[in-house]
């Protein structure tokens, strides 16, 4: 399998990443010499073998259903780039 | 006393008790220093003058029942630091003023130590080189005629620990980003057993594999930084509830009778004859120490780097989906939600976390999830298995940390392969969640550092470091580089 221009446009679109002729143009190459690399795993035999997401080997545990404060808003806040009356402030959704 | 700064943090603490030096004198020994040092490009952001500060009011009242009472100590900029810039390198983060407290640096703080500020590293911790930071690449304090990379991703942490310029670090470990940069900078750097550690509070990369862990001048103040840092979090589901053994003082050099497996997978192609010759020698100070060396076999490793390549970058893309300039950090403008959203992510990224955002979504994407993403899993569960059944003969494993010693700024920064193989001798730690350390073992022919890596059993860093305790103690490695940046 390889990436094409249309590939590359496609998936800067499902990632939210603007794309233009020359990211298109650098990115083809570097994405098909990963691709490639990693298609190395085409040799090995995995039938019957269980996908492995985490090594963790232990049940998860069950916290308390308590509320538990940790930062207000104004705190939250502090950090975004728009706000007004303790809200994100973004450009215009509905018309 | 002069050269404070030379002396390890276990050295550091015990004279503070013993009011032999002052944590003032501590923290100015090392202020001054990295206020000298500033073309290593290691802070992103310094607090010395807080750190002074502290010093002194800790002065009045020694609490000597405190691990780390009066250490000075930065931290990889991955660690979120209450009210101190926190930016994972990047341009997206810049300015982002966190209004909590990691629990791995709030754990170091409760101890007594003082922060000195936030360490360099590749955006995201995502490279090998440190070259991929937005603020600049840091700069090896070894060099050979040209300025040579410190490795990454925690490449401002190891020359940071290597140079003086803190008396330890944390950094993180995704692929190898504590190990290698240890190994290019001739210190100790550990990656605890997946779960070790809690992550709450650091800034993701890949959730399956990121792990923190301490970077240091020797195994000794590993092992005091680890028994610190460990222990399960109810912030973090996938922290362990294993318990935390006093690693420190447990610290033993007699390993007679340990069996030791070297895996004749990892004498791969390109790697350097003076790193097989090191493996060698290795090999024969186990054996002095009475070990039980013997070959064992890891027949995927040489599928690891790629099963990683798909691995990382898919959880990547996962996690970096929250940088959307709403929240935090960096916001460029759009005429509408989704332009804004695609220019921020745009510009507010640099090219190899969007080489890996992009990689990471290709491979998730309806029609290639099987193809690579659930076939990379499949993989992953070949190469623990590989690990479980050596772990039935052997007690550690020994390798060497990295393929080559520390190369020059720029050298393979335009071949994205050529740097992922940095990592292709300690990414499988990772991808098996195991515990592994690099300690310095020796020079090559220039005069650069080269590690040996010890891979141990889940949750047996005991024996990890113990392990690696002899072996240091065997060889005696001392740094050697000259102050040539002052």
């Amino acid at each position: 399998m390889s990436i094409t221009k249309d590939t590359v446009k496609k998936i800067s679109k499902l990632s939210r990443i603007a794309s233009n002729e020359k990211f298109e143009e650098n990115m083809i190459k570097d994405l098909n010499s990963i691709l490639k690399f990693v298609e190395q795993l085409n040799e090995v035999k995995i039938e019957n073998i269980e996908p492995l997401a985490s090594t963790v080997d232990q049940e998860l545990i069950k916290r308390d259903d308590k509320v538990n404060l940790m930062n207000g808003k104004k705190d939250i806040l502090s950090n975004s780039p728009a706000d007004n009356e303790n809200f994100y402030v973004v450009p215009k959704v509905i018309e | 006393m002069s050269e404070i700064y030379k002396l390890t943090l276990c050295q550091i603490i015990e004279k503070i008790k013993s009011k032999e030096i002052s944590c003032e004198e501590v923290t100015k020994s090392f202020v001054d220093r990295a206020v000298k040092s500033k073309k290593l490009n290691c802070y992103i952001e310094n607090t010395f003058d807080q750190a002074l500060t502290k010093s002194k009011d800790q002065d009045k009242k020694l609490e000597s029942d405190k691990k780390l009472f009066g250490a000075p100590i930065a931290v990889k900029d991955l660690f979120c630091t209450k009210g101190v810039q926190t930016t994972a390198s990047s341009k997206m983060l810049e300015g982002f003023k966190p209004e909590y407290e990691s629990t791995v640096t709030s754990k170091i703080w409760n101890e007594g130590a003082n922060l000195l500020g936030k360490l360099n590293c590749d955006e995201y911790a995502m490279g090998s080189s440190n070259e991929t930071s937005h603020f600049g690449n840091v700069i090896n304090p070894y060099k050979n005629n040209k300025d040579l990379v410190p490795g990454g991703s925690s490449g401002g942490s190891a020359s940071a620990v290597a140079a003086y310029l803190t008396s330890a670090t944390v950094g993180t470990d995704t692929g190898g980003s504590i190990r290698q940069p240890a190994s290019f900078t001739g210190t100790v750097g550990l990656k605890p057993t997946y779960g070790r550690c809690s992550r709450w509070g650091i800034v993701a990369f890949a959730s399956s594999l990121d792990q923190a862990g301490p970077m240091t001048k020797d195994v000794k103040d590993s092992a005091l930084l680890l028994e610190v840092i460990a222990g399960h979090d109810n912030k973090d589901s996938t922290s362990a509830q294993n318990k935390v053994e006093p690693f420190s003082q447990n610290l033993k050099k007699d390993i007679k009778g340990l069996k030791i497996g070297i895996p004749k997978e990892y004498k791969i192609d390109g790697i350097s004859k003076e790193i097989l010759n090191l493996w060698e020698k290795g090999v024969e100070v186990l054996k002095s120490l009475g070990c039980e060396v013997k070959e064992i076999s890891l027949p995927h490793t040489k599928y690891a780097l790629p099963t990683y390549y798909i691995i990382a970058p898919a959880e990547a893309s996962s996690n970096l989906a929250r940088y959307d300039g709403v929240r935090y950090g960096f916001r460029a403008e759009g005429k509408d939600l989704i332009e804004m959203y695609e220019n921020t992510r745009s510009l507010g990224f640099g090219d190899e976390v969007k080489r890996r955002i992009l990689i990471g979504t290709y491979v998730l994407s309806s029609g290639y999830y099987d193809a690579y993403y659930l076939k990379a899993q499949k993989v992953r569960r070949l190469i623990k298995n590989d690990f479980d059944e050596a772990f039935k003969k052997v007690d550690t494993i020994l390798t060497p940390t990295t393929p080559s010693s520390a190369f020059a700024i720029g050298e393979n920064i335009d071949d994205p392969i050529a740097m992922y193989l940095n990592d292709v001798l300690t990414v499988p730690a990772n991808l098996a969640g195991l515990p592994a350390i690099s300690i310095p073992a020796g020079y090559d022919q220039n005069n650069l550092p080269l590690g040996l890596q010890l891979i141990g059993k889940p949750f047996d860093e005991q024996t990890v470091l113990n392990n690696a305790f002899a072996i240091e103690q065997s060889i005696n490695f001392n740094s050697n580089f000259k102050d040539w940046w002052m």
